[in-house]
Order: C-alpha cells, then structure tokens, then sequence
C-alpha cells in the first residue's frame, strides 16, 4: 500500500511548493508605500529657512487649514520639473504650501528659489534628512496633503498636471 | 597615592570608550537589519545612498534619546511598514515563510526514518 500512493504524496507535495515559488516570481518585490492611510503628523522640530527661528511642528501646523508639505533640493531634478505645478498650486487662497528643503546648501536654495520663483509661504530645513525620514519619507520629491494634523494623502516622486486636477478638486 | 590616580585615571577613561562603543555596536546591529528602501538588497548599514545616510543618523539620535532598539524598530515600522525591517514577524502573510522549513525538515526526516526502518527489516 505504501509504495502505491507514496510518490504520487511526494509529487503533490513538490507541486505545492513548486506552485508557492512560482506565484511569487510575479510578485512585486520593490518597496511600494502605504499612501492611503491617514496619520497623524509627526512631533519634530525644524528650523525655519529665512530667519533660523526653531519650530515646533505641533505650533506649526493650524489644525483649521489645509496644507501642502512638499520635500523639495536644489539638486533634485524631478523638483525643477514640478516647479511650475506648485507655483500654480499656490496662487489658490485655500491650500498653504510649506516646503521643506531636503539635504540642500542654503545658497543652492535660494538660487532655486530665485530662479524659479517661490510657491512656499514658509520653508522648513532639513539638513541631514532626519525630518524626511519623521514624514516616512525615502527621496525626494515627495508631497503631503495635511488636514486637521492628519495627513490625508501623499504623492510619491514629482507632481503632473493630472496630480495637480486632483488635488484642487480635493481642495474645493 | 599619585599611582592610584593613574590608575583611576585610565579606568575612568576606559569606561567612557566602553560606553561610546557600546551605542556604536548597537547602532550598526540595528542597521543592519534595516532594508535600504532605495537600494534594493542591501542593507541600511551597507549603503551609501542619501536616505541610508539620514536614517543612521535617525538611529543615532533615537539611541541618544534613550530609545531601546525595539522601540527604534517600532518607530521605523509605523513609518515605513514592516518591509523595513530584515527580520520579519510572524504573522498570516509570514506563516508559510516560517514554517515551511520546519515542515520540509519534518517531512524529509520522516521519509529518512521510514526507509532506514524498512532497509533495516
């Protein structure tokens, strides 16, 4: 009796397994984000980029408004290239946009800043990237949508125009 | 008494390395088990790239905070998910993953002693 059924068990066995592996050769084995779960904003402190006032992100942030966090360097390209979307975003009167200056040189920022124009009514600094890492950020650009302390969606890697439809329909 | 103070001297100083060394230790330990989430297949303490530079820095500062190594993991995994971490957790995604070594090992176990049994008869 055993030798009958017993290669047909191992065979089927081996089948199982064979099947588990295959499956998972299509799985996607890069690290994809989380980006619909809302999250309180994390508790950091940052300087700010005009007059090096330190801030509380707590203080920082008016529970009442809506907000744009966007993690923006000099020397991100993708950044240049979404430039123009916020620059549009922030002529709209009911989105304040807050930037926060990834890893940058000041004076890199401020030529950035000079000569793309300046779409951020307040920038944080970020010099050593621990704050990006507070914001369960891993590059740069990133963008958070932020209501009431909670962030309430986040865009990974630069703006589009069809980005930019979205979230003024989530502003109104 | 000025020998005793060489002494006191060099005990001190070798307790304060001791110490220092002690964080730096426990700082590569943990970022060891980090995935870098950029570079993909090393780890957080292999790599060179911008965000594994920042959060060595993160696990240093957390270290100095007082944060125990566990509380650092908990800290990343709310932040990133549990794919930061090297060391995965037993749950339901994860039960194959962990036991299937055991049941292969049993299995291959059971066949070896079956056949040394009936070799034997």
């Amino acid at each position: 009796m055993r030798s009958k059924f017993f290669p047909f068990i191992l065979i089927l066995i081996f089948i199982i397994i064979f099947l588990f592996f295959y499956k998972g050769l299509s799985n996607y084995n890069i690290y994809t984000p989380n980006i619909n779960v809302e999250k309180d904003i994390p508790l950091f402190s940052a300087n700010l980029f005009e007059s090096n006032v330190e801030v509380n992100s707590k203080e920082f942030f008016d529970p009442k408004k809506l907000y744009l966090l966007n993690i923006w360097s000099s020397w991100c390209v993708p950044c240049r290239d979404e430039h123009a979307l916020l620059m549009d975003l922030s002529k709209n009167k009911n989105i304040t946009l807050i930037g926060l200056n990834y890893k940058d040189r000041p004076d890199n920022a401020k030529n950035f800043l000079n000569e793309l124009g300046n779409p951020y009514s307040q920038i944080l600094v970020d010099e050593t990237g621990t704050k990006a890492i507070e914001w369960g950020a891993f590059g740069v650009p990133e963008t958070f949508l932020i209501y009431k302390n909670k962030v309430i969606k986040k865009y990974i890697g630069p703006l589009n125009q069809q980005l930019l439809v979205e979230i003024k329909s989530l502003i109104k | 008494m000025n020998y005793l103070k060489v002494i006191f001297f060099f005990l001190v100083l070798f307790n304060f390395n001791e110490l220092k060394a002690d964080n730096e230790n426990l700082k590569n330990q943990i970022t060891k088990n980090l995935r870098c989430l950029i570079c993909q297949g090393q780890s957080v303490y292999d790599s060179d790239s911008e965000f594994a530079n920042s959060l060595k820095v993160v696990v240093e500062e957390k270290l100095n905070d007082g944060f125990s190594e566990e509380q650092i993991y908990l800290f990343l995994k709310d932040k990133y998910g549990e794919w930061i971490l090297y060391d995965p957790e037993l749950n339901i995604n994860t039960y194959i993953l962990w036991l299937l070594p055991i049941l292969l090992f049993l299995i291959g176990g059971a066949i070896i002693f079956k056949s040394f049994i009936f070799t034997k008869k």
